[in-house]
């Protein structure tokens, strides 16, 4: 596949253009969006986890009121995209989709399924390790990011080449979210926490 | 404290499920002010093949030259109904479209004034981070830009649209992501 620029990125003096960003009002998310197991008429197979964890910049402040968007595979590792042909099973109780914005402490919370693992073309007998979608915009066209959340333990994460697409093991750890107890709703669904850091603004607000 | 970023990972090939509720294609209602324009393009992998699994997202500032954030505090009129934002899936094609109106203007850190540009970012399967561009107008001054300043020469009109000769108002913009005379300017922020 054939899609990476073959000329270096040119570093682009930041401008007002950059430290701005898409606003989004809470009045397009709804507080159900966040609950995966509750968008149709029964609840989707699987076990119940609640992701949920703040978002910061490279500062360590908290980045409040920015959209988080998600989407994922069923418990089965089947996504509901019609370009998905691994045969296991669709889930009718089960879209995958979910978003929510941060409160003003940067905290968000998701309940949903465990996606399962699934099979992928890139090499032999490759598994895509279960993984979440994470789309985030911050507080400016800068910060942007589209990430994947990874689960603890998870044996595949040795053999997935996205997942090793990061040089810097440290870095890959920040995308395996920590299981916590204190998270965990008792007789009901595993807590799993996943901060998110975004790029720090290089640039500061204009004053005219 | 400092905390290190988290990275970024591909959209991979679903990422319709989770964002298509937000597309759009129309960023200036009727009632926005502004010369108004379609944009269409094609996303091109180094081969010149579509990619038809790709995402689009533009981030710009109204025809006064102001963004609709709180750090654009610059004394300009905000219009109701314009956010700046559009998101426009490819499709089978590899093509977009967006209509909007023409940007104002908008300085940069040290008060030199841009050249009309909207900001592009590219996601698609198979790019592990998106690709930032920018959009260019025709017939605009780009010699004074100060980001046009740092691309070569060569290369400069890749991000400068091309209008249609009998509708100018209708701007055509490929987006090459791969390998050739022809591949975009993508920038590092």
């Amino acid at each position: 596949m054939k899609r990476s620029p073959s000329q270096p990125l040119i570093l682009l003096p930041q401008s007002l253009s950059e430290i701005t960003g898409p606003v989004f009002g809470h009045e397009r998310v709804q507080a159900q969006d966040a609950d995966l197991t509750r968008q149709h008429a029964g609840e989707p197979v699987g076990e119940r986890i609640i992701v949920a964890g703040r978002v910061l910049d490279e500062d360590g402040r908290a980045v409040p009121h920015t959209l988080i968007e998600i989407w994922q595979a069923n418990a089965a590792g089947r996504y509901q995209h019609k370009n998905d042909q691994h045969d296991a099973p669709l889930d009718p109780n089960f879209t995958g989709a979910g978003r929510t914005m941060t409160d003003a402490q940067g905290h968000y919370r998701f309940l949903t399924i465990r996606p399962g693992a699934y099979p992928w073309g890139n090499h032999p007998n490759a598994w895509r390790p279960a993984h979440i979608h994470f789309s985030l915009f911050g507080q400016a066209f800068a910060t942007r990011l589209v990430t994947q959340m990874y689960f603890p333990g998870d044996p595949l994460l040795a053999f997935d080449p996205i997942y090793q697409s990061m040089p810097d093991e440290k870095a890959r750890q920040r995308m395996i979210a920590n299981f916590k107890l204190d998270l965990t709703e008792p007789q009901f669904a595993l807590g799993l926490q996943f901060d998110i850091v975004l790029r720090g603004q290089h640039a500061t607000p204009m004053e005219r | 404290m400092s905390h290190e970023s988290t990275p970024s990972q591909t959209v991979g090939p679903y990422l319709h499920i989770g964002l298509d509720w937000l597309n759009t294609r129309d960023l200036a209602p009727a009632s926005v002010e502004g010369e108004r324009i379609t944009i269409h393009g094609r996303l091109l992998d180094a081969d010149g093949q579509p990619v038809p699994d790709g995402m689009i997202e533009f981030w710009q500032a109204n025809a006064h030259g102001k963004y609709a954030h709180p750090a654009d505090r610059r004394d300009l009129p905000l219009q109701e109904g314009f956010s700046g934002f559009g998101r426009q899936p490819t499709d089978q094609r590899g093509e977009f479209v967006f209509t909007t109106i023409k940007p104002g203007a908008v300085p940069a850190l040290d008060g030199q004034l841009q050249a009309p540009h909207i900001l592009v970012n590219v996601f698609a399967r198979g790019l592990l981070r998106q690709l930032v561009t920018r959009l260019y107008f025709p017939g605009d001054d780009h010699a004074s830009d100060p980001v046009m300043h740092v691309v070569p020469q060569a290369r400069q009109k890749t991000l400068i649209a091309v209008a249609q000769p009998d509708d100018p108002s209708y701007l055509q913009w490929d987006i090459v992501i791969g390998g050739g005379a022809n591949e975009t300017v993508f920038f590092d922020l």
